[in-house]
């Protein structure tokens, strides 16, 4: 159990340097003059744009030689000092607050919904391999898998929002405006996790002790929850740790395209807007997001599985 | 192309037909690709705003975009784009990453162990994470795009050949054939090979779909390759708001990117259950 957490830390680690070392590259290679660029973002492009980029340049230390800047730069990531939007001039770290707490609410709705969805599909399917509910689940769940997630998003938004003018299109405030980007993430994740279900319950059901207890009497319904969900359990929960990666990526595309005002909304922003510290700040904090979504993964299986526990 | 050699031999009616279906699909969208934009004349930039969004099945056969772009044409050239760079984005993620595999598994030691950590640090982000970080340094260019998704696909290839060459290494059939003077070579065609070549195969097909979505995705939403080119994500955003008044127009390459995709998992289908 403790290595698991101490592997979590380290990749934690790893995130933070890849991350780090990446936004500082970019700061340095970027083409033109990132103080001109900046001058010009706040106070217009006009005649004393050159003035008025100097001042920038003294503000924000892009005088000094880069390995200073460097080392400055890793320090402050340590302290989690991530510094000041280039494009707004607030902190980082007051920006990503708001956003967190967005994209927090998406991603555990999204997760929440899809185990409510995927493994009842796939006990449906996996109590009775190949009979109708199996086809049924199987050609939903190929037909989900090869969509990608933004072309998802779109086909409940027009379903949603435009036939049936059920939720709206876009925004963020309450559940309504949460239940599509959610929903669209959720089928995402449930396409795979039904038929990792049904592979599990079907194994389960062949299993010796599944059919030892239906000899022994006990009721149908008891078997499956006594001897069969927890079992079959073990690979989804595994599984989930692979699909953390869907979550995180499909928080960025799913977000950009209904206009949520999460992290990765946030973070496609900063990229067009080259507004590097926000970069840094969104990307450590999706990133950061994914290890602790694992690392819940692993505390999970080894809560449902003991033998991973002596490991 | 190399997916052929994913058919397996063992008779698994059920499946071999979905795989049949995926790679006829695959044969068709490739030829599509590949012949669509030498056959087509129209030249997909060429606008003619007289024709804005022109019905289907009148001067231009699939109909035409709002700024009167034929349909039909930008649609050849979007498969083409997003074949195209799936396939190299495959071949340049799976050369090293199978290259590396077995020379990890072959070595050993310190080799081994600098593989996995480059593969831990790579696997630390998810992929599309690491992509767009990359496109941070030149929003819109096809360079870090195609850079950024080979690094996050080798990774694959090379953890499957590791990890299954390892274990036929460890096998006593090998052992007797270094003793009896067999070579590396000889061990690698006669014994390797023929073990990896369907796994491969079927991360191919897994690396070029994910390769197809990450594309469109991308321009889909601004950071990828931008409006101008004929790429199908941009073309399904650039067409939305026009969908009340041509629904199937949006649709199209909706659909086309949905045959891709779905094409390349039915083909990467595994045999066992």
């Amino acid at each position: 159990m403790r290595r698991f957490l101490l592997a979590r830390l380290v990749q934690a680690g790893v995130v933070a340097v890849v991350v780090g070392t990446l936004c500082f590259v970019l700061m340095r290679v970027l083409p033109g003059d990132a103080a001109m660029r900046i001058a010009a973002g706040r106070y217009g492009p006009d005649a004393m744009i050159a003035g008025a980029a100097e001042k920038v340049r003294q503000e924000l230390g892009l005088d000094q030689p880069w390995p200073v800047q460097f080392l400055e730069w890793l320090a402050n990531l340590v302290r989690f000092d991530l510094g000041h939007s280039l494009v707004t001039g607030a902190p980082v770290i007051e920006e990503l607050k708001v956003q967190l707490g967005a994209s927090l609410w998406l991603a555990a709705a999204a997760l929440l919904l899809s185990l409510l969805i995927g493994p009842a599909i796939g006990i449906v399917s996996g109590l009775r391999p190949n009979g109708w509910a199996d086809r049924l689940g199987l050609a939903g769940s190929v037909t989900l898998r090869a969509l990608p997630p933004f072309m998802l998003g779109l086909i409940l938004m027009l379903v949603f929002a435009i036939w049936l003018g059920w939720l709206p299109p876009a925004g963020f405030g309450s559940w309504r405006e949460l239940a599509l980007p959610s929903l669209t993430l959720a089928l995402g994740l449930a396409a795979v996790s039904s038929r990792v279900t049904r592979e599990a319950i079907a194994t389960v059901a062949k299993a010796p002790y599944f059919a030892f207890a239906r000899h022994k009497g006990l009721p149908e319904a008891a078997v499956v929850r006594r001897h069969g969900l927890r079992n079959a359990a073990i690979p989804v929960v595994s599984y989930l740790g692979l699909q953390a990666i869907y979550l995180v990526e499909g928080v960025v595309v799913v977000e950009s395209i209904l206009a949520y005002p999460g992290i990765g909304h946030a973070l496609v922003h900063a990229i067009v807007e080259r507004d590097i510290p926000m970069v840094q700040g969104t990307a450590l904090a999706m990133g950061l997001i994914f290890v602790a979504v694992t690392a819940g993964v692993d505390a999970a299986s080894a809560w449902l599985d003991p033998r991973l526990r002596r490991a | 192309m190399s997916i052929e050699t994913a058919f397996p031999s063992a008779d698994r009616p059920r499946r071999l037909s979905a795989r049949t279906i995926g790679a006829a699909l695959l044969l068709a969208l490739a030829a599509f690709a590949i012949l669509g934009p030498w056959l087509i004349e129209a030249d997909p930039a060429r606008q003619d705003l007289g024709a804005s969004l022109a019905p289907i099945g009148g001067a231009y056969l699939l109909g035409a975009d709002h700024y009167g772009r034929s349909l039909l044409a930008r649609l050849a050239h979007g498969a083409r784009l997003s074949f195209g760079m799936a396939f190299l984005t495959m071949m340049t993620a799976a050369l090293p990453g199978i290259f590396f595999g077995l020379v990890a598994a072959w070595r050993g030691g310190w080799i081994e162990r600098m593989f996995e950590l480059l593969a831990n640090i790579v696997l630390a982000l998810p992929g599309l994470m690491l992509v767009l970080l990359l496109l941070a340094f030149a929003p819109g260019n096809f360079g870090p795009l195609y850079l950024g998704l080979a690094l996050t696909l080798w990774v694959e290839f090379y953890r499957v050949t590791r990890a299954t060459t390892a274990t036929i290494l460890k096998q006593p059939h090998i052992e007797a054939a270094k003793l009896l003077g067999f070579g590396p070579g000889y061990i690698l065609r006669n014994h390797v090979v023929p073990v990896i070549a369907p796994l491969i195969a079927t991360l191919a097909a897994f690396a070029m779909a994910t390769a197809i979505i990450a594309i469109s995705t991308l321009s889909a939403i601004s950071v990828g390759l931008q409006p101008p080119t004929p790429e199908l994500g941009s073309m399904i955003v650039e067409l939305l708001p026009y969908y009340a008044e041509a629904p199937v127009h949006v649709l199209l390459p909706a659909v086309l990117i949905f045959l891709l995709v779905l094409a390349l998992q039915l083909v990467a289908q595994r045999e066992t259950r």
